[in-house]
């Protein structure tokens, strides 16, 4: 083992470091934004709200995220609808492609992860606020909701872990994060080894770090449910 | 679309090797489960800490990566190790490849599964076939195994889906399944969207019916448990 080449090369990780953190926080934050409006329609009793958010969640997850990532880096090029619109200098361009394949697919995760927990509301909680007089806005807001972030936390975490891990594959379509990085170093010096050890050691530090905020969330936000103490 | 019926076979073939890889995986990952669950339920400090360390390592580090390390570097190993013993130059293929990665990595999920079901089994049971006589062996083959696997059956089937998904990364290496010669095909018709989408429905197909399968068996396994 030889990791004088991965010492020399470590500006390059580091580069690719920022960008899988950047291409994360971004598709989780779109991901998330996106997953609410899904989810609370997919919970909903009505046939006619919850097909469509429900056939998008289906489709997310059972189809592996590698090709709904083909599907617009090199699908959408077939249409000439899309390479005459503006959008075409975004899905040009392997970042962009791949931030849209990401960000709808963590969606769809956390819509299912959003659905179930709304599904567990206690229908006496439900029944408390239609009492107080909320309309159904506010008893999403104040009520439902909330109480389905809480139960959704611990699901939650696993999903942002496993979309950490599913950035790896904007590495396949040309950009330089850290699977990206270790791929240019393994093709220009051919250590295979020291390359991907490298990625993977710098993927388990930010794994662990996901894992301690979520931690520190759970306490924070699970602080009710914690045994009392005396 | 005629040039999409025209490319099915093709693709199909690659839907074929798409499942060999799946299933293979899922043998040795089943394997490794139960022997990585067994070492976590075991008393034995290094057996645990052995089961911990494999867990972490494949919960933190994607499977991309994994999978890259294993192709390129398992090369690597295996022309040294050859070269040492003088067997010559052996190639690793990334069929083996592929398939010794996922079937590594679910073994992680599995034991997890695992563990989680045989802990659900009641004790009276275990009990009951030691007080028979049974040897631990005997106890674990004929009451342990049959009575956990209604425990583990949810997220084994879990498992099996977002395996069936991951094997989609061997085209990554070089592997010709369906999604690597949806590449090819959208590649020489200029109709890459039509092909990922024919490919991703397939994946559907292949989730339907596991869901189907995984139903059945759950019915066979619950057949002795009063439902509510």
């Amino acid at each position: 083992m030889d990791f004088e080449v991965i010492f020399s090369n470590l500006p390059l990780y580091l580069e690719g470091l920022a960008l899988t953190i950047e291409l994360l926080a971004l598709s989780i934050l779109f991901g998330l934004a996106l997953s609410i409006p899904i989810g609370v329609a997919a919970a909903a009793k009505s046939g006619w709200v919850n097909f469509l958010p429900r056939g998008f969640i289906y489709f997310m997850r059972g189809t592996p995220l590698i090709v709904q990532m083909f599907l617009v880096y090199n699908g959408l090029a077939q249409f000439e609808v899309v390479r005459d619109s503006f959008l075409w200098v975004f899905f040009r361009q392997a970042y962009w492609c791949a931030l849209f394949a990401f960000s709808l697919n963590t969606a769809g995760y956390t819509a299912e992860i959003l659905r179930g927990a709304i599904r567990q509301t206690p229908a006496g909680e439900v029944e408390a606020a239609k009492a107080c007089g909320m309309n159904s806005i506010t008893l999403l807001r104040r009520i439902v909701l909330p109480s389905a972030f809480r139960r959704g936390l611990p699901a939650y975490s696993n999903e942002v872990i496993f979309m950490l891990h599913g950035t790896a594959l904007a590495g396949v379509i040309t950009l330089v994060d850290l699977f990206g990085a270790a791929k240019i170093v393994n093709s220009r010096h051919f250590v295979p080894f020291e390359s991907f050890i490298t990625a993977g050691v710098f993927y388990l530090c930010l794994t662990f770090i996901i894992v301690f905020i979520f931690k520190w969330a759970e306490t924070r936000w699970h602080a009710h449910l914690k045994p009392r103490g005396g | 679309m005629s040039q999409v019926i025209d490319y099915l076979p093709f693709i199909l073939k690659g839907m074929v090797l798409t499942v060999e890889v799946a299933l293979l995986s899922l043998l040795i990952a089943v394997l490794l489960g139960i022997a990585a669950a067994a070492a976590r339920l075991s008393g034995s400090v290094i057996s645990r800490t052995v089961s911990g360390v494999y867990t972490t390592i494949i919960r933190g580090i994607p499977d991309l990566v994994l999978l890259t390390l294993i192709f390129f570097g398992g090369q690597i190993m295996v022309n040294n190790l050859g070269k040492s013993m003088g067997w010559g130059y052996i190639d690793i293929s990334p069929f083996i490849a592929g398939v010794l990665t996922l079937g590594f990595i679910f073994g992680a999920y599995m034991g997890e599964t695992f563990r989680g079901a045989i802990l659900a089994v009641s004790k009276g049971e275990i009990e009951a076939g030691y007080a028979y006589g049974m040897r631990p062996v005997q106890v674990f083959v004929r009451i342990t195994l049959p009575a956990m696997v209604r425990h583990a059956l949810p997220g084994f089937g879990n498992n099996w889906l977002v395996l069936v998904k991951s094997t989609a990364l061997v085209s990554v290496i070089g592997l010709q399944d369906m999604v690597f010669n949806a590449g090819a095909a959208g590649g020489s018709t200029r109709q890459p969207f039509s092909f990922y989408l024919l490919v991703a429905f397939l994946f559907l197909i292949i989730t339907a019916v596991s869901n189907s399968g995984l139903k059945w068996l759950d019915r066979r396994y619950s057949a002795g448990v009063r439902q509510g």
